[in-house]
């Protein structure tokens, strides 16, 4: 996941689907993101690295849809409803995610437990 | 009053005074002490054909001799002596008869000034004496003396002018009890002196000495210590109040105008005229029409409540008990003042405020009307005024908005049509614009913005628990008081500055982006 300037970046993904739950007035989505363009990136706990400005999930609250979807914690959100989340200041990431007519997020998010199991499976 | 005269000619008689300034002081407190026509009353001073009215100092040149004796006073005002041709109401409020401490203060001044008339004489006399006496004996002394002759000349001269510089000043005030500084000096120049002479006449003249330039020597070593007795003057009396000790704070009574001065090391008599020095022009004039809250705002408090005791017996518990209960039903009791003071407040704020602009459009269109001549212009003589006459001439079209203004704010009495012009003379002689004409009366100013006669007055009491002469110490409390109104200060160390040191290098000033903000969706 490490990103080099001009260069286009590839990673392993996979898809997620979240579908908000409804809590009184808001639609909750049921988890937490860290990150951001305008962030600091060497404060990220998740990330590998510390270069990287991407949006992490840092918590994922129990028993809600995220969690229920098979989003993880530390995971790097890649696209949000076909939406690039790689270049994206912490409050464009906000709302992105946050969009009160969707009630369906399509993610897709990377993890390194994702690009070593796709090596080593390559490798056998 | 006739005994406002200020006996500065005195101090110009008495010689070289060293140390006579305080009795100067001593003197002339009483003169402007008594000088208290001004007290800001209004009454209306009767006065003898032909003298003129509240009149300053110098004007009073002969009266002051014959009159001295009747002037006094020490800590409170003037004596009854001085009543010659004035408003008898004024003086009779509180005053002393100190007829006797005036003698004192005379001798002291005669006193001061013969000691210092001798020192000066005495360097003069130790060298003159030798030469009267027995000329014929002494050892002829050529240029070590000569040398010797003219230091003395000049050392003389440069003490001369210190003390003239130092000393011969107009003393700014009364002070109640002896100036302790002052005293010490002069009792120090005494014995100095007087050792001196002791030792000339037991070693020289007695004796005869014939050395000369041992004599000569001896008198200027009189000079060099009167010179550095000088010097001790000065840091006594000049230097050391200047580095600031402690900070004071002065409330006016009445209105509760406060300043904060910071001051060194004084002694409460000092510091009471420094605060009066300052107070004249910080604080805002005493305006007695400004105190009181609107009379329909006071009215109804405590209407009366009666009390009926239902059968009780014993009555000395009675009067205590009842008192108790209207106080209470009192303050239970539902009170609106506070609310009609609200309005009233307003009311008046913006009442002030409209009358305010009308002033001002008033006299900036007054002020349009009248331009300076200009070289270039050809104008009709009899079309070009004076400042007096222009200032006249525009006054008309402003005063009625003026005085309505002026009744307002209460400061009609401050102003009279004569100094509104005479202000108006002064604006337009020096090009003022409206604004700067009109800063004098939009806000009040300090009391010695106004005419002098009316509103300065120089009689102040000192209260005080401790004695007046001690040094100012932390936590001490004294009053200046004038019959309207008076002037607490109390008095605060200013604290023991620990500073210390951080060298910050200019290249360490670095930033990053902040924080994480984490958001939940």
């Amino acid at each position: 996941m490490s990103y080099v300037p001009g260069q286009p970046v590839t990673a392993v993904v996979q898809r997620i689907e979240i579908h908000k739950l409804r809590q009184g007035d808001n639609l909750i989505l049921g988890f937490s993101i860290g990150g951001g363009i305008d962030q600091d990136p060497a404060q990220n706990p998740f990330s590998e690295d510390k270069t990287d400005k991407g949006i992490y999930v840092t918590r994922v609250t129990e028993g809600g849809p995220a969690e229920v979807a098979g989003l993880q914690i530390g995971d790097k959100i890649m696209q949000v409803n076909g939406w690039d989340m790689t270049m994206v200041t912490h409050d464009q990431a906000r709302k992105r995610l946050t969009k009160r007519n969707e009630e369906v997020v399509r993610l897709l998010v990377t993890r390194q437990s994702l690009q070593k199991a796709v090596q080593q499976s390559m490798m056998s | 009053m006739d005994n406002e005269s200020q006996y500065s000619g005195y101090s110009y008689k008495s010689g070289h005074s060293r140390s006579s300034r305080k009795h100067r002081d001593r003197r002339d407190r009483h003169r402007s002490k008594s000088r208290d026509g001004s007290r800001g009353d209004k009454s209306v001073t009767i006065q003898a054909p032909g003298e003129p009215l509240l009149d300053n100092e110098s004007t009073r040149g002969d009266e002051r001799d014959d009159n001295w004796g009747e002037t006094t006073t020490v800590v409170t005002g003037t004596s009854e002596h001085s009543i010659s041709h004035d408003d008898i109401t004024r003086i009779t409020k509180d005053m002393e008869d100190s007829a006797h401490l005036d003698c004192s203060r005379h001798l002291g001044v005669s006193l001061a000034g013969a000691l210092a008339l001798l020192s000066f004489l005495t360097p003069l006399a130790f060298m003159l004496l030798p030469q009267l006496l027995w000329r014929e004996d002494l050892e002829p002394c050529g240029t070590p003396c000569e040398g010797l002759f003219i230091s003395v000349a000049f050392k003389l001269l440069i003490l001369l002018l210190g003390s003239w510089a130092l000393f011969f000043r107009r003393p700014k005030a009364f002070f109640p009890r002896v100036f302790v500084f002052r005293a010490l000096l002069m009792v120090l120049v005494f014995l100095l002196v007087v050792s001196y002479w002791l030792f000339y006449g037991v070693r020289i003249l007695d004796s005869r000495d014939r050395n000369y330039q041992g004599i000569v020597q001896y008198a200027v070593s009189l000079v060099d210590a009167l010179l550095f007795v000088h010097y001790l003057a000065v840091v006594l009396l000049e230097l050391r109040q200047l580095q600031p000790q402690f900070t004071l704070k002065a409330v006016r009574s009445t209105d509760g105008a406060s300043r904060f001065y910071n001051v060194g090391h004084l002694s409460i008599q000092r510091a009471a005229v420094w605060i009066l020095e300052n107070y004249y022009h910080d604080f805002p004039v005493y305006n007695p029409a400004l105190l009181n809250l609107p009379k329909s705002v006071l009215s109804k408090k405590m209407s009366g409540f009666k009390v009926y005791s239902l059968g009780e017996e014993n009555t000395t518990n009675n009067s205590t008990g009842q008192s108790r209960a209207v106080i209470a039903a009192a303050a239970r009791r539902r009170d609106n003042s506070h609310n009609e003071y609200y309005y009233e407040e307003a009311e008046h704020e913006r009442r002030v405020r409209k009358r305010r602009a009308r002033l001002v459009v008033a006299v900036e269109e007054a002020f349009t009307h009248i331009k300076r001549l200009q070289e270039e212009d050809q104008k009709n003589p009899r079309e070009i005024m004076d400042p007096r006459e222009a200032a006249q001439a525009i006054f008309a079209s402003m005063a009625r908005a003026m005085q309505k203004y002026l009744r307002t704010t209460k400061q009609q009495p401050y102003h009279t049509m004569e100094s509104i012009l005479q202000h108006l003379e002064f604006c337009i002689t020096h090009d003022m614009t409206p604004k700067a004409f009109l800063e004098r009366y939009l806000s009040a100013g300090p009391t010695i913005q106004y005419h002098k006669d009316r509103w300065l007055a120089k009689q102040w009491t000192l209260v005080s628990e401790e004695p007046v002469t001690n040094g100012l110490k932390d936590g001490v409390v004294f009053v200046l008081k004038r019959q309207d109104f008076s002037l607490v200060v109390s008095t605060k160390k200013i604290p023991f500055f620990k500073l210390s040191e951080e060298f910050v290098d200019p290249k360490s000033h670095k930033f990053v982006m902040r924080l994480q903000s984490e958001t939940s969706v």
